[in-house]
């Protein structure tokens, strides 16, 4: 039981983010192995963290909330706060984009992937994010920014009015707190297992760290540091993935022992047609799988509909800047899934633990799980002084994750539902005010998110799929309406009510065992549902009702916005250009690793 | 944007890098060895954070950051 519910929280939602691994293993370490078990997983795992290591962390810490200082310092309006005063350049908004999304939840989900499933973990990345990345870029970025709206959700307000806004922005705002309540408790579960410090120590601890820098300088603080973040982050992947290649004896040394010790070895060097992944047995059907659930309906879902992503983009200075955004962002993403797929693969040679669980087929009950890879790492590969970076990176990860939940929450929560709904016409400063009490009061139910996390695991993936459902048939309703003016207000919420209606069937008919899928199977066909169902229901309900008028909807959609040429750039700034370059990169590392 | 990213970013991967540095050139033990299969990573991680604290330093130096016009000169 415990196991599909592990399978099912890291593979829900792919790598179009959303899923959160960890949840559903920390319950197995703390709760379902038992209390014989805990002490075990708790000797293997603690790091022999000496004091130079903790010296590495606490600067870290001392630079985080200091920058939340001084970022302070520009805050006098609420678009300081919640947009930075869309005055960030293009590298650091870039940066901040993926690193929101490069939480530890995504690094312990996707080295645990490689791991289980080998090479075709890629797939998250090179199908199931790049061209969602790029599309935001070149395509939906000119109605976001150009529209000057605040958030995803009042995209939805400007375009189909309030039905479809108070859907999106309520479900947006209840998922964040809660996910950053979850990545709170993940982060607790893995300092408890490295360092032994008490759950409540570190879930007190971190929230007070996120919220002092979140609630002085808003968005700005909290996007300096993901950049800052990223940085750590790839300073404890890179070593480990070359330690652990020169313990092998290179890409031919792993690619040796996975053979030797894996039945179906093939299907882990290869990332196609990755059935091991998708748990579709025909190789065709498992890459339509691949291709259009993944890398069409979720990826572009979550890529271009995530207000938490998209929120770093509209900071950005100006137009050029925000398009570039997600381009600049895709250039890392394309190359750090080497350096966490590989790793997982690593782990699943070096460590014995690992894999002996592996030679189990994940039967076997030792205290360790693929979902533990990367601790496992750096326990075996890292001296003490790297101990320190990895140990940094891996908090920073889980706090700059937590960050952007609470940063994109507290600006929903204040423009999308209290400026729309409860006071309206207020001052700015009185907005400002409202948005800083709400990040405490994020922080304060995402502190309880944990603790009740720690008690009722199956709860958090639970609402984690739910959430999934919102999110679904998002991406029908923006592109339709992006690009069909006819789509009316009342397709637009009903759409997305049907679209998230149908997801939830699927899953339900499988959970009952009507359907028979395993593995990614069913979120591929859930998501696919719900976007198929949202455009069934969305074109003909629009034909039959009252559209909006032209007049209301320029700058919304594709034929009413005049093309602004860009003023003369640098020829390496142009959006054009970055995406055919990330494209082309992308390409290229599918043919290397075909 | 008052202050510059790109100056931070250095400091703390020069920080990072000297502490690294040292580590790995005088106290490298048996044992780390035996993790790394001999190769010294703290010490070549540490140079290459070195290394790039200072292109950091280094943009940030050439290309420093102009307010844009209309900002407040104030504060």
């Amino acid at each position: 039981m415990p196991r599909s519910a592990v399978r099912r929280a890291r593979l829900a939602g792919g790598g179009a983010g959303g899923r959160l691994p960890w949840a559903a293993t920390a319950h197995r370490g703390s709760h379902s192995t038992g209390v014989a078990m805990t002490p075990l997983a708790a000797i293997q795992l603690r790091l022999e963290a000496q004091p130079v290591d903790y010296a590495l962390l606490a600067l870290y810490f001392a630079l985080v909330l200091g920058i939340g200082t001084m970022a302070r310092r520009s805050v006098s309006a609420s678009l300081d706060f919640f947009l930075a005063g869309r005055a960030l350049p293009a590298w650091v908004t870039g940066l901040a984009f993926i690193s929101a999304n490069l939480g530890a939840v995504e690094i312990f989900g996707m080295t645990a992937n490689g791991a289980q499933f080998g090479i075709p973990t890629v797939h998250y990345y090179w199908i199931g994010a790049i061209p969602a990345m790029v599309f935001l870029g070149l395509v939906m970025m000119p109605f976001y920014y150009g529209s000057k709206v605040r958030s995803v959700p009042e995209f939805l307000l400007r375009r189909f009015g309030r039905f479809a806004h108070l859907v999106n922005a309520l479900s947006f705002a209840l998922a964040q707190v809660l996910i950053a309540g979850v990545n709170l408790y993940a982060l607790a579960t893995v300092v408890n297992l490295l360092l032994g410090w008490p759950l409540w120590v570190s879930v007190l601890a971190a929230a007070a760290i996120v919220l002092a820098y979140t609630t002085l300088g808003g968005l700005s603080a909290a996007v300096y540091n993901e950049v800052l973040q990223f940085f750590v982050i790839v300073a404890m992947l890179v070593p480990i993935t070359l330690v652990g290649l020169h313990r092998v004896g290179g890409w031919d040394g792993l690619a040796a022992r996975v053979r030797a010790l894996n039945a179906d070895a093939e299907l882990q060097l290869h990332s196609w047609p990755g059935t091991n992944l998708t748990g579709i047995e025909n190789a065709a059907l498992s890459v339509l799988g691949i291709v259009f659930g993944l890398g069409f309906v979720l990826s572009f879902g979550y890529w271009t509909t995530n207000f938490a992503e998209v929120q770093r983009a509209l900071a950005a200075k100006d137009m050029s800047a925000a398009r570039r955004t997600p381009l600049i962002g895709a250039y890392p993403k394309a190359l750090i899934v080497l350096v966490i797929v590989i790793p997982g693969m690593l782990a699943a040679v070096l460590s014995p633990e690992l894999a002996a669980y592996k030679a189990s087929g994940g039967t076997l009950n030792n205290g360790v799980t693929y979902n533990n890879a990367i601790e496992l790492l750096i326990r075996d590969l890292l001296p003490s002084g790297m101990l320190g970076v990895a140990i940094t990176g891996l908090l920073a990860a889980f706090m700059a994750g937590m960050a952007a939940n609470v940063s994109s929450f507290n600006t929903v929560f204040t423009y999308d539902i209290w400026q729309s709904y409860v006071v309206r016409d207020r001052v700015d400063h009185y907005y400002l005010r409202v948005g800083r009490i709400a990040t405490v009061a994020g922080c304060a139910i995402a502190v309880g998110t944990a603790f009740i996390a720690s008690h009722y695991n199956n709860i958090m993936d639970y609402l984690q799929t739910l959430f999934s459902f919102f999110n679904a048939p998002l991406f029908a309703t923006f592109i339709l309406g992006m690009f069909w003016r006819r789509t009316s207000p009342v397709a637009g919420g009903v759409g997305l009510l049907v679209g998230t209606a149908a997801a939830v069937t699927i899953d339900q008919l499988n959970r009952h065992h009507v359907l028979h899928m395993s593995g990614q199977g069913p979120s591929f066909v859930a998501a696919s549902a719900a976007f198929v169902m949202d455009i069934a229901v969305s074109v003909p309900l629009s034909l039959a009702t009252a559209p909006k008028p032209d007049s209301e909807l320029g700058g919304l959609v594709w034929s009413l916005t005049p093309r602004v040429r860009a003023e003369k750039d640098a020829w390496y700034r142009s959006p054009g250009l970055l995406a055919i370059g990330v494209l082309a990169l992308a390409t290229a590392l599918s043919i290397v690793y075909w | 944007m008052f202050f510059d990213l790109r100056l931070i970013i250095a400091f703390l991967f020069a920080c990072y890098g000297a502490v690294l540095t040292a580590l790995g050139a005088t106290a490298t033990t048996e044992a780390d060895r035996l993790k790394t299969g001999g190769w010294n990573v703290n010490l070549w991680v540490g140079l290459v954070m070195l290394g790039f604290a200072a292109v950091m330093g280094l943009w940030a130096a050439l290309r420093p950051i102009r307010p844009p016009e209309g900002e407040r000169e104030d504060e």
